[in-house]
């Protein structure tokens, strides 16, 4: 049977098929949904686990328990497991264990275009890149053959254009398997000096069986081509662009296994034609292999190593000339994402900006409290960079800033790694206060449960961490709840911890505006004559908000009734339900 | 066999994801090969957003580039024109007539154009408007836009109505089947 699947869709099938038991991820656009998925399926055990380096933990114990196992993350999550990915090359695996990390060239929805490539072959790590929907099923299963073959983690390289694009994906049985046994064996497992002095060469040698079988692996395989002007070397979704401009012109050497290369095949493709092109997004990484073969390519110098590419900037690369278009002639406003109507961490960004708060943010839906007209927001890095940073801040500007910088990290975000640099705050001692934008969800990558919110993956009860005590156990003593739609209280909170001089924690609470459970109340409703178009209702840019005829007036398909705007209001011009 | 290449542009959370997997589905069952490209994430937040569907006999990229697309269906006026140089010569833009300003708007840091689909036209682009949210509206919600439009889209191609409806059955939520079926017959006849 064949069914149109999302990439990430067929991951999770993949994973079905070859009898993973257990899977371990955090979330992150676009490697989200290989999770969801494969939670639909009730004989894999899934979870939310609190960050990327906890999902991969746990996935390696349940590989060393014998089991087939999985965790997934995006490409900069990656990062956060870099730790025990550099170290499970060395302990290799029981049960085959596989990493899904979805790259994002492009970044649609990322804060940096990092190529996961690297990390492959920093660990000496085989890692697959498959091209469609279909391989990246097929991809899957066979990460787990080369996991127990050749004893190690195998990577499974996701992009964009191959995770959240559908094709039709043929389905097969589940594989029926039973946990390897366990046995205790504490010089594979027990990664101290001694032990990994010795690992350390096996990782060698398993790179060099690798490379043989890359040789020969039918991932790895030439389309003929008429023409033997040119060779193209490619993976992933640029194969299927190479293919979109190309067709069957010019042999094309695809390669599925991107780490480590069949530098054999490589030399033996490129014998065959009379000029050799890298087509691959992000950094050259095969290109670099070919010219340390002694293999002149072009790579980079035709084609942009920034952005992710599309037929036509290929097509463009070999000086073939556009498709006719036409445009409007005057310039189309750009329509950036915005904090939703209704939306709790708008309140608390409007009373930050008007008190112009200097600001360390984090990573979320709340990071849309950057853009105008809020523009609340100083700085953002990466996942927990807002809490150890406003320590690093207060620090630097010793007692000349006090009283007007804070963090802002929402409630996934600060179990995922602000809990860390909260302790620092504490134990290291600065007057930070650090504002945890509590929505009861993890918003942005689409509403997935997380430690604070007392459900798990499946939607399921859970144990609910309480973030009030766990914040006074790292020792916070001030810790405060406020509500993001009453400015006044919000206002109030920030400014008096902000006075005092000790570290706090407010805690800002509403949930998220889109969850099912949440009520709206009627539209607000405006006066027209009490409105005298001062225009202050604009200045929290909601989106139910807008001018009509000089006057404010409310989209009511967006409105939720928060109430926020009509706090605004000096006229008493709109009105909310009660 | 033909190609048909496209695009699902709109403004995030108008639903556009739901409809291509209908139209793919759709496209599917007449036994082309299809790709549906989605964007999930960043852009969901109230951005600008586009899905492509592609259908042939062997469809490679997932992606739509300039010039390319037979058909953009477009959830709001100034959705289309943005993505219009998408649209090959000849093509057709079946479009939503509702306004929604973006926050450089709101905020006026930009201006909305004015007769946005009376420039394409004159331009040469086929533009087939509708009001389809008060269609929607009919139907029973402002959610149902993506819904009428498909509707509308329909009447380009020759795939009886009972097809239609057999797969709106099986992509929809049950609770919303007959109001999203009512709103795709409301886009599908209105004139
Ligand atoms: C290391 C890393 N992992 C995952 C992500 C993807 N990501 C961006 S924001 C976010 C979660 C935000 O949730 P929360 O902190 O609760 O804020 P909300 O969006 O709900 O406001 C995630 C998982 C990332 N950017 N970096």
């Amino acid at each position: 049977m064949k069914k149109m699947m999302l990439g990430n869709e067929a991951v999770a099938r993949g994973l079905y098929e070859a009898g993973v038991t257990v899977v371990s991820a955090y979330p992150g656009t676009p490697s989200t949904e290989i999770t969801e998925y494969a939670a639909k399926y009730n004989d894999i055990y899934c979870e939310w686990a609190p960050n990327e380096k906890v999902a991969t933990e746990v996935a390696f114990g349940a590989s060393l328990a014998g089991a087939r196992s999985a965790c997934a993350m995006k490409h900069v999550g990656l990062n956060v497991a870099a730790d025990p990915l550099f170290t499970l090359s060395y302990t290799g695996v029981n049960g085959g264990m596989v990493i899904c990390v979805a790259d994002d060239p492009g970044m649609h929805s990322s804060q940096n275009e990092q190529d996961s490539r690297h990390y492959a072959i920093a660990a000496k790590i085989p890692m697959l890149e498959p091209a469609d929907a279909k391989e990246a099923k097929d991809f899957a299963k066979l990460a787990y053959e080369l996991s127990e073959k050749y004893d190690t983690p195998v990577l499974l390289r996701m992009c964009t254009r191959i995770a959240h694009a559908q094709c039709a994906v043929e389905l097969c049985d589940r594989e029926a398997r039973e946990n390897k046994p366990y046995e205790k064996n504490p010089a594979k497992f027990i990664m101290s000096p001694a032990n990994a002095i010795r690992r350390h060469p096996f990782v060698e040698e398993r790179l060099k069986a690798l490379a043989e079988y890359a040789e020969t692996a039918e991932v790895n395989f030439v389309d003929e081509g008429k023409e033997n002007a040119m060779g193209i070397i490619t993976s992933g979704t640029s194969y299927q662009y190479v293919k979109e401009v190309f067709g069957d012109r010019y042999p094309v050497l695809k390669l599925g296994m991107v780490n480590p290369l069949p530098t054999e095949k490589i030399k033996s493709f490129a014998a065959g034609v009379k000029r050799v092109v890298v087509v691959e997004e992000l950094d050259p990484v095969i290109e670099n292999a070919c010219k340390a073969l002694g293999i002149s390519a072009d790579g980079k110098n035709i084609l942009p190593i920034t952005g992710e590419f599309s037929q036509r900037i290929i097509a463009k690369a070999f000086g073939m000339s556009d498709k006719d278009f036409v445009t409007l002639d005057e310039p189309v406003p750009v329509r950036p994402p915005v904090m939703c109507a209704g939306c709790p961490h708008r309140g608390l960004f409007y009373s930050l900006s008007k008190h112009k708060i200097t600001v360390l943010g984090d990573i979320g839906c709340y990071t849309l409290g950057s853009a105008a007209p809020l523009s609340a927001i100083d700085s953002v890095l990466c996942m927990g960079a807002s809490v150890s940073g406003v320590h690093g801040f207060s620090k630097a500007m010793g007692g000349k800033w006090d009283g007007k910088t804070v963090a802002v990290i929402g409630d996934s975000t600060f179990m995922h790694s602000g809990m860390t640099g909260l302790c620092n705050i504490a134990y290291n001692g600065s007057n930070a206060t650090v504002i945890i934008v509590d929505n009861s969800i993890t918003g942005m990558t689409g509403h997935q449960q997380n430690p604070t919110t007392g459900y798990n993956i499946k939607g399921d009860p859970a144990t609910k961490i309480d973030l009030e005590a766990l914040c006074h156990a790292l020792g916070i003593e001030r810790v405060r709840v406020c509500d993001p739609y009453n400015l006044e209280e919000t206002e109030k909170a920030i400014m008096e911890e902000l006075a005092v001089d000790a570290p706090s924690v407010i805690i800002s609470r509403r949930p998220c505006a889109l969850l099912k459970y949440v009520k709206h109340k009627a539209p607000v409703t405006v006066d027209k004559e009490a409105c005298k178009s001062c225009k202050k209702c604009m200045k929290i840019g909601c989106p139910a908000v807008v001018q009509r005829d000089g006057k404010a007036a409310i989209d009511t398909t967006l409105c939720t009734g928060c109430g926020v705007c009509v706090q605004l209001c000096p006229f008493g011009a709109m009105k909310g339900e009660d | 066999m033909k190609t048909l290449d496209v695009m699902i542009v709109g403004v995030g959370g108008q639903g556009s994801l739901l409809a291509s997997k209908l139209l793919g589905k759709i496209m599917a069952e007449e036994g082309f090969e299809v790709k549906v490209s989605e964007v999930h994430g960043m852009s969901q937040r109230g951005g600008s957003v586009v899905t492509y569907v592609r259908c042939g006999e062997r469809v490679y990229s997932p992606i739509i580039d300039k010039g390319e697309a037979d058909f953009i269906v477009s959830f709001e006026k100034l959705e289309a024109a943005r993505y219009v140089s998408c649209l090959k010569v000849g093509g057709t833009v079946v479009t939503n007539s509702q306004q929604i300003d973006p926050m450089p708007v709101i905020t006026g840091a930009a201006v909305y154009p004015t007769d946005i689909l009376d420039k394409l036209q004159t331009k040469g682009v086929k533009i087939d408007a509708i009001d389809a949210l008060s269609l929607a509206l009919e139907a029973g919600s402002s959610k149902a836009v993506n819904l009428v439009l498909m509707g509308r889209l329909s009447n380009y191609f020759d795939i009886p109505t009972e097809k239609w409806m057999a797969a709106i059955e099986a992509t929809v939520a049950p609770k919303f089947v007959e109001m999203n079926k009512k709103a795709f017959a409301l886009g599908r006849d209105c004139r």
